[in-house]
């Protein structure tokens, strides 16, 4: 019984026991769609003290060049950790609609 | 002048030794194993000999058999022929570990020193244990006697590691009766091994200049095709068996094969059964044959992959198949052996009658006088139901 139409790779096709043989594949591998709450940054309050990104377990809290923080969506699954942990309550969790 | 035929020499070695030898023989880089009756003598010896020096081979003490079993796993991944023997309890507290060392496609060899598991205790012989672990992704012989389980040694290794299986192998070796007895052994020179078994080839060994990953997840969307892969690896394995038994014939002259038929010809009452036992049987067999009484025997060496198409072939003309069995499975209408046997017959217009015969449990004996009763108990008209399951010799 196979399942058709084919959009991922058949068995034929994989490597053996699941094996990955080119380093960094977790990039490809979007954890994004898991969450169901969003964390949303209110710059004005934000100090820059890196606590969300020392404390998120992804890193999914990005730091840019003029020292500010962004939140990376694509590999975020809204635990709130950064929201909890965050001293100035700069970051709040919304539902994801 | 006359023709000296030399005959080969014989070395009297308990089940236990020969399997430590052929380890050795093997070229062996890892060794991670825990002790247990009746397994103990096995790890004991490997440890004297590659204490003593110039092995080549590691090995490490460990704390437990989910440890060993783990170690082995770390060690093929990074490219060893890893070795490893348990049975029993210690063969149960691997078995989380079993099922990744199939799925890691990890080409280990274990020796199991089949015995029954607890509660009660009981230290003797049955296959409750590796039937426990049956479903674990790893090919599984049953030898009958110490002969082969130190040419099945090589075999495994040769097999497990053929780029067409990549599967761990255990070679079940009956507590006791095989472990324990001395037998005379003949040994293959460490030269004409070499020329059968060459060191293990690992194209994707883990090693730090060039970084793979083993054991990703793999969610709903890919796990089916990682197993539906290694079903098809066991199913490789068949015909790699037969030509790895085939070369090891040629070898030393003693060829092996998944099955071991005796006097099936228009034999109408057939013994199946798996490993030391199946001695006695052919024995038994062979006596009732002189007395024209149409009974023979199917021993079945290859459990996984089971040869179910063979096994059909061979049993498909008997009236009543007794399936001599050494586990059960509890609740069940019959044992794991009997189950393959119905399951290869189901295709076939003809279903013999089947006596699942539950016996040998926790190293009860099974006497060679026992046997021919059972074959004469089958000779006789009767109007057995299709599939029946009864304990040999259970006390009412």
């Amino acid at each position: 019984m196979t399942d058709s139409p084919k959009l991922k790779p058949g068995w034929r096709e994989l490597t053996p026991a699941a094996m990955i043989t080119t380093p960094g594949s977790a990039r490809d591998f979007l954890t994004g769609d898991w969450r169901t709450r969003r964390p949303i940054l209110e710059e004005s309050k934000c100090t820059k003290c890196l606590f969300c990104w020392l404390w998120c377990p992804e890193p999914a809290i990005l730091r840019t060049e003029d020292g500010k923080i962004s939140i990376d969506y694509n590999y975020c699954k809204g635990c709130g950790i950064c929201a909890t942990e965050c001293p100035t309550k700069a970051i709040s969790m919304v539902d994801e609609k | 002048m006359k023709t000296v035929i030399q005959a080969p020499e014989l070395v009297p070695m308990t089940g236990s030794e020969a399997v430590a030898k052929a380890v050795l023989q093997a070229q062996v880089n890892f060794i991670a194993a825990y002790p247990i009756t009746p397994q103990t003598i096995i790890v004991e010896r490997l440890s004297d000999l590659v204490a003593a020096g110039g092995t080549g081979a590691v090995f490490l003490n460990v704390e437990s058999e989910h440890s060993a079993i783990s170690a082995c796993v770390g060690a093929s991944l990074a490219g060893a022929r890893a070795f490893t023997a348990s049975s029993s309890q210690g063969l149960a507290l691997m078995h989380e570990v079993l099922y990744l060392t199939s799925g890691l496609r990890c080409p280990i060899v274990m020796a199991v020193a089949n015995r029954a598991l607890s509660a009660p205790l009981n230290i003797h012989g049955d296959h409750s244990d590796m039937m426990g672990s049956r479903d674990a992704g790893w090919i599984q012989y049953y030898v009958e006697s110490a002969q082969e389980a130190y040419d099945w040694i090589f075999q495994a290794y040769k097999i497990a590691e053929d780029e067409r299986v990549v599967l761990p192998f255990t070679v079940n070796i009956d507590g006791y009766v095989i472990t324990h007895s001395v037998e005379s052994m003949t040994l293959v020179s460490q030269e004409r091994i070499n020329t059968f078994l060459s060191p293990r080839k690992a194209p994707f060994r883990i090693q730090p200049a060039k970084p793979i990953t083993y054991g990703p997840v793999a969610l709903p969307d890919y796990y089916t095709e990682f197993k539906r892969q290694q079903h098809e690896a066991m199913l490789q394995a068949a015909p790699v068996v037969e030509e790895v038994t085939q070369q090891y014939g040629e070898l030393t002259g003693r060829r092996y094969s998944n099955l071991v038929p005796y006097a099936l010809e228009r034999a109408k009452v057939v013994i199946v059964s798996l490993g030391s036992v199946s001695g006695t049987v052919r024995w038994v067999a062979k006596n009732l044959r002189k007395q024209d009484l149409p009974v023979g025997c199917l021993r079945v060496g290859l459990f996984r992959p089971f040869p179910s198409e063979q096994v059909a072939h061979l049993l498909q003309d008997a009236d009543l198949i007794v399936v001599l069995e050494r586990a059960l499975s509890l609740g069940s209408k019959c044992g794991p052996l009997a189950s393959e046997v119905v399951s290869a017959l189901y295709n076939h217009s003809k279903q013999p009658r089947i006596l699942d015969l539950i016996g040998g449990l926790g190293g009860r004996d099974i006497p060679p006088e026992k046997i021919e009763q059972i074959f004469r108990a089958g000779l006789e008209p009767q109007s057995r139901p299709g599939l029946e399951l009864e304990f040999l010799g259970v006390r009412e």
